[in-house]
């Protein structure tokens, strides 16, 4: 999907730390403001983003109306085993985004 | 004027601004009880970075690092972050583990006001620490309407 960036490295020496970054186009409007009409614009956010590491969960984190439109988030993984990196994304109004990384450790 | 009564205004002028200097919103505080319970959180360990003056409340970087050997036996467990005066307390509350490697979280969040964010991190041997910084906004966030 273009509409997701994420950089991570592509290899990795066993056990080192490796930074991933993820930034996913969203317009995250908060529910609490105004549209043309004045009327409130209804709630629309990512709720939830999570990393697997080959399937097991490595990082999870529930997000508000106050993270900025476009979520960016940037977390680190220790890379023990080569493999893939699935970046989900879930949120209101049925929203489901995802993103594979492969990651060979060396 | 009565004198007596000029003498306590004064003296009301004086305290009532150290007062509130140490008060956290009660939605924060509420919101910040509901994660942690009982504990109190213990100031250090944590590291909020986080512009102290920001043009743009829309889009503010904010990373929190924690002081931690992320082992198995010594790990952060979740790192929450809240803010005092958007239309909601909470801003983000985080899992991570040993396989993290280091306890840093990096993002972009809406400040709706100049205001005081905290920062707080549970480890695994069920500490809680926290950080606290106060960001000046000059443009808030919420208030341009949508196009």
């Amino acid at each position: 999907m273009s509409n997701i960036l994420v950089n991570a490295p592509k290899t990795a020496r066993r056990g080192d730390v490796i930074e991933i970054k993820a930034l996913i186009l969203h317009p995250m409007e908060t529910g609490f403001r105004p549209g043309p009409n004045g009327r409130i614009l209804p709630r629309n956010i990512i709720e939830r983003f999570t990393a697997t590491w080959n399937g097991t969960e490595i990082f999870a984190m529930d997000m508000s109306p106050a993270i900025a439109a476009n979520p960016f988030v940037s977390f680190f993984a220790r890379a023990n085993d080569s493999g893939t990196v699935v970046l989900r994304w879930t949120g209101d109004e049925g929203f489901a985004a995802e993103h594979r990384v492969d990651i060979a450790v060396e | 004027m009565d004198r007596r009564l000029f003498l306590a205004g004064t003296a009301a002028i004086v305290i009532l601004p150290l007062a509130p200097a140490a008060a956290t919103p009660d939605a924060m505080a509420e919101a910040i009880r509901k994660v942690i319970g009982t504990a109190t959180p213990t100031e250090g360990r944590v590291k909020l970075d986080v512009p102290p003056l920001v043009e743009n409340g829309s889009t503010v970087p904010l990373t929190v690092s924690v002081e931690s050997p992320m082992t198995e036996a010594d790990h952060v467990k979740a790192i929450h972050v809240f803010n005092e005066k958007n239309p909601q307390p909470n801003v983000f509350s985080a899992r991570l583990g040993p396989r993290n490697g280091r306890a840093v979280i990096g993002t972009r969040i809406k400040l709706g006001d100049s205001q005081r964010i905290i920062a707080i991190a549970e480890t695994s041997d069920g500490k809680f620490w926290s950080a606290g910084a106060d960001v000046i906004v000059t443009l808030a966030a919420c208030l341009e309407e949508a196009t």
